[in-house]
């Protein structure tokens, strides 16, 4: 690949500068939002002692594992040589960038404390997965930096292939470690398995392959082409299986917490009885996340899938975050709570506030506003007319 | 020379008598009498634990909370979802027998700590005495902690703060829980504010003490009655445990 087959984003000065305003100022209510929630304190927000971690970390997961999953596209040039995805992996790291610091941002926004970020960059406890986190997410981006850079300057491009493994293990290590976050969690019925880390892995290198579909197919109409055949069918290749795969560790999820008999209680809530959650888990996770995705795919329509993948994706991790806090816990087995001031009993509901849809909404907007100056501004896009 | 040897002697002897006023019987009487002075290091000799006999929690009676409460400067904003509580009252009814029982409910101060293992600071810590506590000044509130808990002990301040006591550290964005009187404890009160208000209503359902000392008030309700440690299955070796339910 040499870089004057890649170009920048051809788009209309005005229609830049529009859209950049209009995602800055998503970003700036989304920033707003924080900074009131900091102010007053999490009490106006939907969060409580209940529900402890709300919309703005289903956000931030979605955004994280995207993140790691969107680099399929660079993993599959790079690492297994797959010559037609080369001139599409810049933009592949670029989108995992984006998503990451939007995806950490919002985690950070939301902390009780923000400003004592440099205590969580400086102080460790080896023991927890948060701070095992911290590491992997920060050499994340260092490592994906140095990916684009392996990837667009022609002096260092041999290195690119070796960048691209170590960036790919890094990535399956990072899903690890977000699954883990809720796996190693031995209190809540929803967690506690080991099988939550797969889970998170093949969650992400789905949601990463849709939104990179959606993504790249949103350039080509702003560049004013439409994707190749070839292009798409590959894609739609990759969707299948990791919808497939999707589909399977879910089942096994859900049949392991079955065989483990004091989770019992909270399956049947998630799958039966759970009002909302259970009619989020089939309508929303499994029928409209992934059977009907299978379903479109068979007409080879990509893009509706892959935003059916992203809205049940959403939807998905919606179950098992606010679902997992959601069911009550099991402090007294064989007992029942009569009475409780703490809301010990019973369902906990959660409906989240404005200030946590705009935050969620500003990380979004975040995550597009680097993409475009980043494309407008260097080439990251294929010019290649019959093959992308 | 008699004189000389004389004075020496005295000497001799009166350094060795104000070594063992100083040091020697302090140190023996230490392990039995006399508080801890609030200079002197937390040690591992020293067990804290409390014993919790729900047969003998009255229904209805919030003394222990209110104890709590005034202990350590906690208020509401009447908003029960997000007002901190650290000791609760709760009502259990076993689906077997059908039996009420009522009983408090707080941090149980395990030995293997969920809250410490996930917290990525290490604000989340456990005094080598076994109190499981939150420094205020590192935690960046996360709420994995929160998250880990099985007994949901802990609260986040969810409001802006006034009037805070000097004895109990606290602030918007920090996780907190009970933490056994810990400003008591080291300046030598044996006793915490939940256990001094059971006493006083007279019901006595709260055994607090040093493990370690056989004659201790928890040592003694340990001796009563056998005791559970709740959610026993997830082997966290609590330091709190219950009876009479």
């Amino acid at each position: 690949m040499r870089s004057s087959l890649m170009s920048k984003l051809e788009i209309n000065q005005k229609l830049f500068w529009f859209l950049l305003s209009i995602l800055g100022l998503f970003i700036l209510v989304g920033f707003f939002s924080a900074h009131i929630m900091e102010e007053e304190g999490h009490h106006i927000t939907g969060m409580n002692n209940q529900i402890i971690w709300g919309l703005p970390h289903v956000f931030a997961v979605m955004l994280i594992i995207i993140s790691s999953g969107v680099l399929n596209t660079a993993t599959l040039s790079s690492v297994f040589d797959k010559t037609l995805f080369k001139p599409l992996a810049p933009l592949s790291a670029l989108f995992a960038v984006a998503f990451l610091i939007s995806g950490l941002l919002i985690l950070v926004l939301d902390l009780g404390r923000p400003d004592r970020l440099v205590v969580a960059m400086t102080v460790y406890n080896f023991k927890s997965i948060f701070a095992w986190n911290i590491f992997l997410y920060s050499g994340f981006f260092a490592i994906l930096v140095i990916y684009i850079w392996s990837m667009l300057d022609f002096t260092v491009k041999k290195h690119s292939k070796a960048v691209g493994t170590f960036a790919f293990i890094w990535r399956i290590v990072l899903t690890t470690g977000t699954g883990s976050i809720f796996g190693f969690l031995i209190a809540r019925e929803a967690y506690a398995t080991a099988i939550l880390a797969p889970l998170f892995i093949v969650m992400s290198l789905l949601y990463g392959t849709a939104i990179y579909y959606l993504l790249y197919n949103l350039i080509c109409k702003l560049n004013k082409k439409i994707i190749s055949l070839e292009i798409t069918q590959n894609f739609i290749k990759l969707l299948r299986i990791f919808l497939y795969i999707n589909l399977y560790f879910l089942i096994l999820y859900h049949l392991t917490n079955i065989y483990i008999s004091k989770h019992i209680d909270y399956e049947l809530f998630i799958l039966f009885n759970g009002g909302i959650y259970t009619f989020l888990f089939w309508l929303g996770q499994i029928l409209l996340g992934i059977i009907i995705p299978i379903l479109v795919l068979s007409n080879k329509n990509m893009s509706i899938s892959s935003l059916l993948v992203i809205v049940g994706g959403f939807i998905g991790i919606w179950v098992i975050i606010i679902g997992g806090q959601a069911y009550p816990l099991n402090m007294f087995p064989n007992h029942e709570i009569v009475e409780s001031s703490f809301y010990d009993s019973g369902v906990y509901p959660y409906t989240p506030s404005l200030y946590e849809i705009a935050l969620g909404l500003g990380s979004i907007a975040l995550t597009l506003f680097i993409i475009l100056a980043a494309i407008a501004n260097l080439k990251f896009i294929p010019i290649d007319e019959n093959k992308y | 020379m008699n004189s000389i040897s004389n004075s020496r002697r005295q000497f001799l002897i009166k350094s060795i008598s104000a070594a063992a006023v100083i040091y020697i019987i302090p140190a023996l009487s230490n392990k039995t009498l006399a508080a801890k002075p609030p200079s002197q290091k937390v040690s591992n000799k020293t067990r804290w634990a409390m014993h919790i006999d729900a047969a003998k929690c009255a229904d209805g009676c919030t003394a222990c909370v209110d104890a709590c409460n005034e202990e350590n400067g906690l208020y509401g904003f009447n908003r029960p979802k997000t007002d901190p509580q650290w000791i609760r009252k709760i009502k259990i009814k076993d689906i077997n027998t059908d039996k009420v029982t009522t009983l408090p409910m707080l941090c149980q101060h395990c030995e293997n700590p969920p809250c410490c293992d996930v917290c990525p600071t290490g604000a989340s810590f456990r005094r080598i005495d076994g109190i499981v506590m939150v420094n205020q000044h590192t935690c960046i509130g996360c709420r994995y902690c929160m998250m880990a808990c099985p007994f949901k002990a802990r609260s986040f301040v969810h409001e802006n703060l006034t009037q805070q006591l000097t004895t109990a550290p606290r602030g918007k964005g920090c996780v907190e829980s009970c933490n056994f009187c810990v400003g008591r404890l080291d300046s030598g009160k044996e006793m915490t504010a939940c256990e001094e208000a059971c006493i006083k209503e007279g019901h006595h359902a709260i055994s607090f003490g040093d493990l370690a000392k056989p004659l201790s008030r928890v040592n003694t309700s340990l001796k009563q009655s056998p005791s559970i440690k709740l959610r026993a299955d997830l082997k966290l070796n609590q330091r709190v445990t219950y009876t009479g339910f």
